[in-house]
């Protein structure tokens, strides 16, 4: 096929190119944002726990008044939930992976040093590593004996004693990376506060934090043995098999009713819940994105036949005559196939360069990491496809004009 | 002339429906997601308490020890115990408040009902004049009844509704965790969006049912929620322990009645540093801010990002539903080149018309806008489906209901421009020649 003489019609429609380029530009470079927005959201929603997710089971129970000797409280009431037909193992914690509420420290390998090195999240429960099902790398889990009742440390901790402090910690295998690069980091000290250091005895394949908002940052995590009374904010880990979770549920809640009526079920809920809640935003926004693309498309598409179809009409004479000059059906068909083909391929080009720009500017407001050369093409093909999809139409009624449309006078 | 252009439109866009429809279509779908997005953008940074914001300002001071000090660094977000205290009892604004976030057990006389619990801001007494919380019945616990930790409660009109059935409930007996307070007050239903005044327990849609003098709450070491940030051997507390001196956890609001006012507040937090710091608890230079409630919600970035985001896309949207439309009306247009140039060769000027071209596309616009305006409700319906704490607060208002039409009628007025103009230079003689 011939592209000059379609650049030549083409320059006696400057405009209405024009406006169909542009229009392909912006939807191109649109929907290359939009497709690699999606993606971004899928992945983050896809970020790995470390926890046996499917056989996990949250409770929280809140007393009406504070129960006299909250540890003693906890230890009966882990206690009762071992009891309950189907329950494998249970845990206490002051916080659940992707849980959003979540309790910090600023980390320091020096006590000296003025800023911290990073803000790492810190769960406070017993029982953590074989309950969530999360794998022990090196070193050893955490014993009854390293554990100090919360109270007790926090006055160790106004008046600086420092034996009333907890001593040692588990870190997850991305922290120690971090902190100590290609390095064994069993037996090193992590400070707290310039009181509270302490040793790595154990590294632990993954575990995410509740406040899981950065992805680079999701498995700074440790786990220290800090003794928790019962409270509202307390939670309950149950691990059970996957099919047994919603009878569990129901027995563990009934169990706990049981040993005091008076109690209040603030949270209760699966891990898929728990996952599911923390990551509906990210659902929304990339429902929302497909919707955006969606819409795009249609209104281009919609664009790229209204234009063809008023250009058949206006060439019909031309048309004609060229059929009577000998050009077959399938010359008319493929000229206005290429001549789509032409716009869209100018439309992709300067839609390729305001792509790149629109991610600039999303680069500098909303902390998102460039454009990966991947989505070009992506976007190049769709435009490509949607063009050809929508030039067929016209394009086909253009073919099917007779000849003797040339000899009719107008 | 108006009506008789108004006829020719409708003429010339009956005559060719699929593409009327198409033009119609699109610009609806433009101005539908834009509004949906501009609405929600609206809504979610109104102002809080229009009328009243301007005179509200929020103190920062800068207690935290001197490490990790950098030049120009923020102070923290919120007030230690002491310094809440001392700036309170300082008494230097018109109004000013201490308070903090927490949610306490109910337990209800009926025994129908289990005992719930529900979401308490522990506040000093000025908090209610200072906010404009409207009282339904009686009336806040006084400053002195505060201090005295008076166990006194002011109630949401929902939690009056539901353990009073409606009825005024001053007098009357509350029992939560453990202990009895006495009804003084019933707010009418108040919800200030952001929840400005505390945005660690959730911006939007967020309110609290129970009201409780702050020092009763510091006596009875009720439950806490919200941001609690340690320094140095600070520790958060737990349980019935308290946040240590160097843990920031509550907030602090003053009425400022006047610029010079604020700027006198202003004054007094600096020597309040010095002299914290001539004390030798400040380790600091002073490093003190006042914000507005306007200026404190952009410095908080109250509004989530997908929502600027969400906002960007719907424009860009709209802009190429705008293309769209301007190449279809010039394809238009210009295939009237031979009935245009007919009313030029028999008088008609240019003007007249340009004139006639831009009614033509401000028909469309109008029909567009009306389309827009039904897809917008359609949007916010969806984005109130949401999961999002903001959603429930999509909703379309006056203002918003005038900008869609405004928005729809210029954008397509402004996309008939180019191919109008366009049109209006045709050759009268030419096109009556070819024919």
């Amino acid at each position: 096929m011939d592209i000059l003489p379609i650049l030549s019609t083409l320059r006696r429609h400057k405009l209405t190119s024009w406006l169909l380029i542009l229009e392909i530009a912006l939807t191109c470079a649109i929907v290359c944002n939009a497709v690699f927005l999606i993606g971004q959201r899928l992945q983050r929603m896809d970020m790995p726990s470390g926890v046996a997710e499917h056989e996990l089971l949250q409770i929280q129970v809140a007393d009406v008044t504070t129960p006299s000797n909250p540890y003693a409280r906890l230890a009966e009431d882990v206690a009762v939930l071992r009891q309950v037909p189907g329950v494998i193992s249970v845990a206490s914690s002051n916080q659940v992976p992707f849980g959003s509420s979540s309790s910090n420290g600023n980390i320091r390998l020096d006590p000296a040093q003025p800023e911290r090195t990073l803000f790492a999240t810190t769960y406070f429960g017993e029982n953590l590593v074989p309950t969530l099902g999360t794998r022990l790398v090196s070193g050893r889990d955490l014993q009854s004996d390293d554990f100090v009742d919360v109270e007790t440390a926090m006055k160790g901790l106004g008046n600086g004693d420092s034996k009333s402090l907890p001593h040692v910690t588990l870190i997850t295998q991305t922290l120690a990376e971090r902190l100590w690069p290609g390095q064994n980091p069993l037996g090193r000290i992590i400070y707290l506060t310039p009181v509270v250091g302490l040793r790595v005895v154990g590294v632990v394949d993954s575990l995410v934090r509740p406040n899981a908002y950065d992805t680079a940052k999701a498995q700074y995590t440790m786990v220290v043995p800090l003794r928790m009374g019962a409270s509202k904010d307390q939670s309950y880990l149950i691990r059970t098999r996957p099919e047994d979770r919603a009878n569990v549920l129901a027995a563990a809640l009934a169990a706990l009713k049981k040993a005091d009526p008076q109690r209040v079920v603030t949270t209760q809920r699966s891990f898929d819940e728990v996952r599911r809640k923390f990551f509906q935003d990210d659902r929304a926004m990339a429902g929302m994105l497909v919707g955006v693309i969606a819409a795009l498309l249609t209104v281009t598409a919609l664009g790229i036949v209204g234009l063809a179809s008023f250009w058949v009409a206006q060439r019909r004479r031309t048309i004609g005559v060229r059929r009577a000059l000998g050009a077959t059906r399938g010359n008319i068909l493929h000229y206005f196939q290429t001549e789509n083909f032409v716009l869209a391929t100018f439309g992709i080009a300067l839609g390729m360069v305001l792509a790149y720009g629109i991610n600039l500017f999303l680069m500098s407001h909303y902390e998102l990491p460039r454009l990966p050369g991947v989505y070009f093409p992506v976007g190049a093909v769709l435009l490509w496809l949607i063009g050809q999809v929508a030039v067929l139409g016209p394009a086909l009624r253009a073919a099917a004009v007779p000849p003797v449309v040339a000899t009719r006078s107008v | 002339m108006f009506t008789y252009y108004l006829d020719l439109a409708l003429r010339s866009l009956r005559r060719n429906k699929a593409l009327t429809a198409l033009m119609v279509l699109a610009i609806a779908l433009g101005i539908g997601a834009s509004m949906t997005t501009l609405t929600v953008l609206h809504v979610l940074s109104g102002d809080p308490l229009p009328g009243k914001s301007a005179q509200l300002y929020y103190p920062q001071v800068d207690p935290q020890d001197i490490k990790g000090m950098l030049p120009n660094k923020e102070p923290p977000d919120q007030v230690t115990l002491i310094d809440g205290l001392n700036l309170l009892h300082a008494g230097r604004a018109d109004h000013q408040a201490l308070m903090s976030g927490g949610s306490v057990p109910v337990q209800p006389e009926q025994s129908s009902l289990d005992p719930f619990y529900v979401e308490a801001r522990y506040t000093t007494a000025d908090f209610f004049a200072m906010f404009d919380a409207p009282f339904l019945y009686g009336h806040n616990w006084t400053d002195a009844e505060g201090e005295a930790k008076a166990r006194e409660v002011v109630i949401a009109k929902s939690l009056n509704d539901k353990l009073f059935a409606g009825a005024n409930s001053v007098g009357r007996t509350l029992r939560m965790a453990g202990t009895s307070f006495r009804v003084v007050g019933v707010l009418d239903s108040w919800q200030p969006n952001p929840h400005f005044y505390d945005l660690n327990t959730g911006s939007y849609a967020y309110g609290e049912q129970v009201f409780l003098p702050l020092q009763t709450m510091l006596e009875l070491r009720l439950d806490r929620n919200g941001s609690t940030d340690c320094w140095g051997n600070g520790g958060g507390g737990v349980g019935s322990i308290l946040p240590s001196d160097s843990c920031v956890w509550l907030q602090f609001w003053t009425q400022l009645d006047s610029p010079a006012k604020a700027a006198a507040y202003k004054e007094f937090l600096v020597h309040y540093s010095q002299d914290q710091k001539a004390l030798g608890r400040f380790q600091r230079a002073p490093n003190v801010r006042l914000r507005s409630v306007m200026q404190w919600l952009d410095y908080q970035m109250v509004v989530p990002d997908d929502v600027r985001l969400q906002n960007g896309l719907a424009f860009g949207f709209l802009l190429v539903c705008l293309v769209n439309t301007v190449g279809l009306m010039l394809a238009k247009f210009m295939r009237r080149a031979a009935e245009l140039g007919v009313r030029r060769a028999l008088g008609a000027s240019r003007r007249a018309l340009f004139a006639q071209l831009l009614i033509e596309s401000g028909v469309v616009g109008l029909v567009g806008g009306i389309g827009g305006l039904l897809l917008a409700m359609f949007g916010l319906w969806l984005v109130r489906q949401r999961p999002s704490d903001y959603a429930v607060l999509a909703h379309l208002d006056l203002s918003m209901l005038f900008t869609t039409f405004v928005l729809a009628v210029c954008a397509t007025l402004l996309a008939g421009l180019l191919p109008a103009w366009r049109a209006c230079q045709i050759a009268p003689a030419l096109q009556l020649k070819s024919n």
